[in-house]
């Protein structure tokens, strides 16, 4: 009697934790798809401001032409990189962050432009979202982390295992320049 | 890394239970003194606190807002607040956009304030956001916001409304004790129990002068605790402690107090708004620390992550730590970022002007001033009561139209 009593609590207690186990990794898989979600509308919203900045300094360099194509170049390679997996956003995205620093390094030398009221609500514009693209990449990657200790770490990685979590793909961006210069700088 | 907010939340039931306990203990001892009936005391003890609880739940943010004279503004007003305290609620992961609010103050202050982080919001002093460059601003937007997201602003209600009965309860009881002293203590000593009466009497004396005291303490301890790891999670948030330790620099040289705040709503600013300048005061009775400490913790840390704080907390202080054992586990090694380009150790004057400029602008605007641009260069302000077709521009005399 005693015996089924306790093969009966053991049933128990396995059950709870693969459900408490379960329902964290369902948990920690949603916060990573919202997370990545965020970085998603960031990353449009860079694309969407792009054309309006390039068509903005346009008339002021005269003598840039090449910066500017290179930007949009780059947009539009990032912006058909949008499907794809997060490590081949992460290289065209990067490329864009590079390209647009190099732009943003030459207004430097046009006064004119800094006195440009448009310029100025682009640039604050600019240097935000730069800021909000990375921040969120940063609540990605730890979101991701975090969902992927979960994944590995025993009891939750044998359940992992079997109802078929795996584990997130962290998003880096890869160009080294980008690294350096995140920020926009028009002082 | 965000497991903090859990132990957190166990830390806090504890001791607003604590807090909880020493008001019905008083209630109760109240109730024995005035009609001999401990219950009764008891659901008077209860009636108070949960009418100031609904209160303080329902109206309590709005009520916050309006004392202080804060104004809400959008997007447009100031794009660059705003799109601070949207980067900052990316960074904590937070759900939903708190508002933003202004008030029209030049002392160096903010604070956030709301009941739950879907229903949030983040004040600042028009005079801070004039002072701080863009960094900065990201570090005390950092705090504030993590002060939502900790739900640092619900604990701090609850614990202020406790403290508030336990306040209100002593000092109602000890004035009609006075009153009722003479005929009270003649009837009961006529029914005999002298004794046990005594020791009622003393115990309520006793508790009606602790309770409020104790009760301060466990808040000021508790709000104390709080900046501390507002702290660490701004610095987590912006990944630039340096930011915040300069925007502390920039409000503890400030000695204008804020004029709207006061006691109950000292803890959601983010320095205390009391604090006199030059003078350090660590000690019990402050709901804030030292400011210079803060900024020394900031200063000393090597990384970014909570360990990192945790790290130069103890360096800085010495002894047991602050953050929570469950936030240091697993979190991995944070970078520091570079400063942003505009962060200059030293300011440009033209800097200085543009920012007052924007900053004056907004609340012309918010007191619903017209602007008419003169040919001359000046942008003259227009009331609203302004009546008149035209204002003759104060510099070189041209008469424009409304």
């Amino acid at each position: 009697m005693i015996a089924v009593w306790v093969t009966i609590g053991i049933i128990v207690i396995l059950l709870i934790i693969f459900v408490v186990a379960y329902n964290s990794l369902v948990r920690l898989r949603n916060q990573t798809k919202n997370a990545w979600a965020q970085i998603d509308v960031q990353l449009k919203r860079r694309h969407d401001l792009i054309p309006n900045l390039v068509e903005t300094v346009r008339g002021y360099m005269k003598f840039e032409r090449e910066t500017l194509e290179a930007v949009t170049k780059a947009r539009n390679i990032a912006v058909q990189a949008s499907s794809s997996g997060a490590a081949e956003r992460g290289k065209a995205e990067g490329e864009l962050s590079g390209a647009l620093s190099r732009l943003l390094a030459v207004v430097e030398r046009y006064p004119d432009l800094k006195a440009n009221q448009n310029f100025l609500a682009l640039q604050e514009e600019l240097t935000s979202t730069e800021n909000k693209i990375s921040f969120s990449r940063q609540y990605y990657n730890d979101s991701v982390l975090r969902y992927n200790n979960q994944t590995q770490m025993f009891p939750s990685s044998i359940i992992a295992g079997m109802t078929g979590f795996k584990p997130g793909e962290f998003f880096e961006v890869t160009v080294a320049e980008e690294r350096e210069a995140p920020k926009v700088s028009f002082t | 890394m965000w497991e903090q907010i859990r132990s957190n939340q166990m830390k806090s039931a504890m001791l607003v239970g604590l807090m909880g306990a020493l008001l019905l203990l008083l209630g109760f001892f109240l109730g024995l003194f005035f009609f001999g009936n401990g219950i009764a005391g008891l659901i008077i003890a209860l009636v108070v606190w949960g009418i100031m609880n609904l209160v303080a739940f329902f109206q309590g943010d709005s009520i916050l807002l309006a004392i202080a004279g804060a104004r809400k503004i959008s997007r447009d007003d100031h794009p660059r607040l705003y799109n601070v305290v949207e980067e900052m609620k990316i960074a904590s992961g937070l759900e939903k956009m708190p508002d933003v609010y202004i008030i029209d103050d030049p002392a160096l202050n903010a604070f956030a304030t709301g009941r739950d982080p879907s229903q949030a919001s983040v004040a600042i002093t028009s005079g801070l956001l004039q002072k701080l460059n863009r960094d900065e601003l990201q570090g005390v937007i950092g705090h504030e916001v993590s002060h939502i997201k900790n739900r640092d602003v619900l604990l701090m209600v609850l614990l202020s409304v406790t403290l508030g009965s336990v306040v209100i309860l002593a000092w109602y009881a000890s004035r009609f004790m006075f009153l009722a002293g003479v005929s009270g203590s003649r009837r009961r000593s006529s029914s005999g129990g002298g004794g046990a009466q005594l020791i009622i009497i003393l115990v309520g004396v006793i508790l009606m002068i602790l309770a409020p005291i104790a009760s301060q303490l466990i808040y000021f301890a508790v709000s104390r605790r709080r900046e501390y790891l507002a702290d660490a999670s701004s610095a987590l948030y912006t990944r630039y402690p340096e930011g915040l330790a300069s925007a502390l620099e920039k409000l503890a040289t400030s000695d204008t107090n804020v004029k709207t705040a006061n006691r109950a709503t000292a803890p959601m600013y983010i320095i205390n708004p009391f604090q006199k300048k030059g003078m350090s005061i660590e000690s019990l009775t402050s709901t804030h620390p030292p400011i210079g400490e803060r900024i020394r913790i900031l200063r000393c840390m090597a990384g970014a992550s909570m360990a990192d704080y945790e790290q130069a907390y103890r360096q800085t202080k010495g002894g047991a730590g602050i953050v929570p054992a469950s936030a240091l586990t697993g979190a991995g090694t944070v970078a520091l970022r570079a400063p942003s380009p505009e962060a200059k150790p030293v300011e440009e004057l033209p800097q200085r002007v543009e920012r007052a400029r924007e900053t004056s602008d907004l609340m012309w605007r918010l007191s619903n001033y017209r602007t008419v641009p003169c040919e001359c260069g000046t942008t003259l302000k227009v009331s609203s009561n302004y009546r008149a077709p035209t204002v003759r521009c104060p510099h070189c005399g041209r008469i424009n139209p409304v």
